[in-house]
């Protein structure tokens, strides 16, 4: 079974330039994965609750307290940025969102 | 040599002065010339030296350890071995990596590994695939193919590596080193390039099952930096070495499943060894781990086409052009399962499929108190066998994905050694979440009365 | 032309004002840091390893407003990644909460109407972009110093009826939040952000409209009025075009006094929602939320109807000294003091509220009676001098005096204000009153 993945609307959700060649890579690559996970639907889950985190752990929280040890330094803070600017990061701008 | 030795020896020989480190660093170095063939370390910490004359008083007594380069080490490049992070040096280290150097560990340098651990073959390396020492022809397995080449090949001591579907088992049963898999939660990930954040779980790659539980008792326990790490106590692990296993009940499981054919009349023999020591051995019938392929191929590339939203190249490193096909295949494969209209069909599923394992697992320890298995259907592959398959880690790591994904404990120790190919087989030795003692002492006790390992038969000379 | 009826709703955005960030230990403090980037760290920058870990106060604080506003809590929660790309999002995804916020289905009472409270939730807030120019090129300035501050947004069914009511819900809200003491709601600073969704509908229709126009970056509740009033003239207009207004964002421009399209939204945005597997779930016990609800202050609903009830404060009054907590307790100190004195409390409000004493929150409670009384002092009279000045004012205002004698009983006031000025200095009203009521009346 064929499952059509719309490469191109994923590509652009998940913020990845790809190439016109690429895209039919993707789109074969993309079957292969799927029939394997296709399989996974033949499973009887009927009555069956997710597990998003086997710890079972629940209610893990810190105190309000400040952490100065863990904090950076302005110039830790930029020191791998691509390009800074009066301490700030600087990006192209984007057309505005909000 | 000194680098052919084990963590435990150096540490022994170094307490009573036997050898200096300066000695150790220098035939460390003289081994490094193997790095020019076989790309096993993208970068060396400069600084080792200084380091390491600084630490002789302390428990890991400045010994070198090599470190798989997704672990963030303060001041030293930390790639994934992905070039979107090609100029990354981390301004913080992770937690495994401090605890290390508080216990007088030193980096020795980073360790190749598939990008972004994606893969279990190391092949995936933007940086070059790494060659396993036994057999070049060969692949080291992933991803933390560097960390196991590094150790198999007498090139470090010990090293650490992490693993979220076969990543620490697979290389280590590929090189035919330990590779010790905690239990989810049991060692902190802060600091671990994310890639599954339900299934990471950093560990220990050694040449003996002793020296795996030396590294595992320093970074073992709960980290407030890690939410999901866990507040039960931390055993001495090395307490559980050179214990009796007589009585234990062993569950022998996924020895039917097709493909096994070449290596199961090898693998089998092997078992007989617990009979001999006291245990029971059985085969035991568990849930298919075809199912676990699918598990976590979702829940994987879901959590990974989230973690990587954060590389951009704005704040660090390069933009998202640089990633390689494999990851961006990882990342999009998994923004489609999160999309609109099919996170039902597929991330909500596969955590439901992820509790029927969990389940399946909680019944057979009712029986048994160890399940064993074959840790990869097979030898060490050839170089280029990654390439092609979308799905090559995934079919590869089939036997162990079942106890990566439900975050159970296991270690690899070798099992087989193939004279004609120098290659090695792994054994796969899984117990109850935290009971990581008693996988060690049924390790332990396989690698002590079995000749397959390499460094534990030096020492008997 | 149909007369239409507004249909609106609003997402309000508070910063809660915790001492450190909602996932990291970094300090919470971006209005007033002296420099650009100085609160981070690997987690609230988004550094590769860096993982969250929930601050618990800001767990606590979301659900006292939850309890404030009358909302169910969800005993069992947990926090989901929204997952999107802008800048300003460190880590490609904000951690928020989808499906099962802390509260929900709860209401906040304006004199203008209910208005029910469909959730509140917590989330962790953006970096802050700043547009410029340099070197010649369009550049956008991030500092994280407010990424990952903590976050409450506060959604309300549609049940806002007109732009007044908008406007009284929102600062109602903004009371409710200062006197829990949990966030500052410093609107300019963007402390405290306002959205409405309006669309309108032919009055009558129950049904609600099949689009909505979503109002963003609206910094003060006058231009919250202001562009709610806009929006439903405009919407009427293309409306009565046989016409369905564009969904999308419109910001307000105040110079213009029109509101403007931001963004056109096509589809709602695939956020991609999943738990985030980082932060184990929450799971309150009844005992806990009860526990909270005892803490929970006065709120200022239940403090004027106090005021009203017990010291008859005007409620004109009431709202001017109960606009934030400090004010309000202490001005019910003063109450308190004041009725157990016998004066009038109410007096006393107006006084304050109108300046007529000098008197700034924080005065104590003594200082501010003494004002008070020392404004209506009224000196000692002799009663042969009153009678001496009433008779005179009387024989002096014959036409005055016919008329009270008409029936213009109201002249009385004329004459009070005749005497006292005659007089020269503060007098008790009533004995003049009587006086004067006495001669007139003969």
């Amino acid at each position: 079974m064929k499952t059509q993945v719309p490469v191109s609307h994923i590509a652009q959700l998940a913020n990845i330039p790809i190439t016109k060649d690429e895209e039919l890579k993707l789109e074969a690559a993309f079957e292969e994965t799927l029939a394997v996970v296709e399989k996974l639907q033949s499973v009887n889950v009927s009555g069956v609750e997710p597990t998003f985190q086997v710890t079972g752990l629940e209610n893990v929280t810190r105190e309000d307290i400040i952490d100065e040890q863990r904090m950076f330094t302005q110039e830790q803070a930029l020191a791998n940025a691509r390009a800074q600017h009066d301490g700030f990061f600087v990006v192209p701008q984007v057309i505005s969102q909000d | 040599m000194l680098n052919t030795l084990t963590l435990a020896q150096v540490l022994a020989k170094l307490k009573n002065k036997e050898i200096s480190q300066q000695e150790l660093l220098a035939d460390l170095e003289k081994s490094s010339v193997q790095n020019e063939k076989l790309n096993v370390f993208l970068t060396m910490n400069e600084h080792m030296a200084k380091d390491s004359s600084a630490l002789a008083e302390s428990k890991l007594m400045g010994v070198p350890l090599a470190i798989k380069d997704n672990f963030c080490t303060s001041g030293i490049r930390t790639t994934a071995s992905s070039t979107v992070l090609n100029t990354f040096i981390p301004q913080y280290d992770s937690t495994v990596t401090k605890r290390l150097k508080a216990a007088g560990g030193v980096i020795q340098g980073k360790t190749n590994m598939d990008a972004w651990a994606h893969g279990s073959s190391t092949e995936t390396s933007q940086y070059g695939r790494t060659l396993n020492p036994r057999n070049p022809d060969h692949l080291p397995g992933g991803s933390s193919g560097g960390s196991a080449a590094a150790v198999a090949a007498d090139m470090a001591i010990a090293a650490i590596g992490s693993e979220t579907a076969g990543s620490i088992r697979q290389p280590s049963a590929w090189c035919g080193t330990v590779g010790l898999k905690p239990t989810y939660g049991r060692v902190s990930r802060y600091g671990v390039i994310a890639m599954a954040s339900s299934t990471d779980s950093p560990g220990p790659i050694t040449k003996t099952v002793e020296d795996a539980a030396i590294l595992f008792n320093h970074i073992a326990g709960h980290d407030p930096y890690d939410g999901t790490s866990s507040t039960s106590p931390v055993e001495d692990y090395t307490a559980a070495l050179g214990q009796p296993i007589k009585g234990l009940k062993i569950g022998v499981v996924y020895m039917d499943i097709p493909g096994l054919a070449d290596v199961k009349s090898l693998f089998e023999p092997q078992l007989k060894v617990f009979e001999e020591l006291g245990a029971h051995v059985e085969y035991a019938q568990a849930m298919d781990p075809n199912h676990s392929i699918g598990v976590y191929t979702v829940v994987q590339r879901a959590e990974v086409s989230s973690n990587l939203g954060r590389f951009t190249g704005v704040r660090y490193g390069d933009d998202r052009s640089h990633f390689g096909d494999e990851a961006k295949r990882r990342i999009m494969l998994g923004t489609y399962t999160l999309s609109k209209g099919y996170s039902d069909k597929y991330y909500l599923m596969a955590q439901k499929v992820r509790t029927l394992f969990l389940q399946d697992f909680t019944e057979l320890f009712k029986k048994y108190d160890v399940l064993i298995s074959l840790t990869s259907p097979g030898f060490a592959k050839k170089i280029g066998a990654s390439e092609g398959s979308a799905m090559f880690g995934e079919l590869e790591d089939m036997l162990v994905e079942p106890s990566s994904i439900t975050g159970l404990p296991g270690i690899n120790v070798p099992c087989y050694h193939d004279p004609k190919t120098n290659l090695s087989l792994g054994m796969n030795i899984m117990a109850p979440m935290w009971h990581e003692s008693l996988m060690i002492k049924v390790a332990d006790a396989f690698e002590k009365h079995t000749q397959w390992n390499p460094w534990r038969n030096a020492e008997k000379q | 032309m149909t007369a239409y009826e507004l249909v609106c709703g609003m997402e309000v955005h508070a910063e809660l004002k915790t001492n450190t960030k909602m996932f990291c230990g970094c300090k919470n403090d971006p209005f007033h840091a002296p420099q650009p980037n100085i609160y981070t760290c690997p987690v609230c920058l988004g550094m590769p390893g860096g993982l969250p870990v929930a601050n618990n106060k800001a767990i606590e604080w979301t659900i006292k407003l939850g309890l404030a506003l009358n909302c169910k809590i969800n005993l069992f929660s947990h926090f989901d990644r929204k997952n999107y790309f802008y800048p300003d999002l460190a880590k490609g995804y904000q951690i928020s909460q989808y499906d099962q916020p802390f509260c929900y289905d709860g209401k906040l009472e304006t004199e203008m109407g209910t208005v029910r409270i469909r959730r509140i939730h917590l989330e962790e807030d953006t970096a802050k972009l700043q547009h410029k120019t340099i070197n010649g090129e369009k550049v956008s300035l991030i500092d994280f110093n407010r990424s990952s501050v903590p976050l409450i947004e506060i959604v309300t069914e549609p049940d806002l009826i007109t732009p007044e009511h908008a406007k009284a819900y929102g600062k109602a809200l903004r009371q409710i939040l200062r006197f829990l003491d949990i966030a500052d709601c410093d609107m300019e600073q963007g402390g405290m952000r306002l959205e409405a969704n309006v669309s309108i509908r032919p009055i009558g229709e129950k049904d609600l409209p099949n689009y909505k126009v979503e109002l963003k970056n609206i910094n003060s509740f006058r231009f919250l009025e202001k562009a709610v009033a806009f929006e439903v003239k405009r919407q009427a207009v293309v409306l009565e075009e046989g016409q369905t207004p564009v969904q999308e964002t419109r910001g307000w421009d105040d110079d213009k006094g029109e509101t403007y399209s931001q963004r056109v939204k096509e589809d709602a945005e695939d956020y991609r929602y999943f738990p985030d597997p980082d932060l184990p779930p929450l799971r309150f016990t009844e005992e806990q939320i009860n526990a909270w609800c005892a803490e929970l202050p006065e709120l200022p609903a239940a403090l004027k109807a106090r005021w009203a009830s017990e010291y008859s404060i005007d409620p004109k009054y009431a709202e001017v000294l109960s606009e934030d907590k400090d004010s309000a307790e202490w001005a019910d100190q003063i109450f308190r003091k004041a009725a157990d004195q016998q004066l009038n409390p109410n007096a006393i409000a107006n006084a304050i509220v109108n300046k007529k004493v000098a008197a700034s929150v924080g005065d104590s409670a003594e200082k501010v009676i003494a004002a008070f009384t020392e404004l209506n002092k009224t000196e000692s009279m002799d009663e042969g001098e009153l009678s001496k000045i009433v008779a005179e004012v009387v024989t002096e205002n014959v036409d005055a005096v016919a008329q009270y004698k008409a029936g213009k009983v109201q002249v009385l006031g004329f004459f009070m204000g005749q005497v006292q000025r005659k007089l020269g200095k503060k007098v008790d009203v009533q004995l003049v009153k009587a006086a004067l009521e006495k001669v007139l009346n003969s």
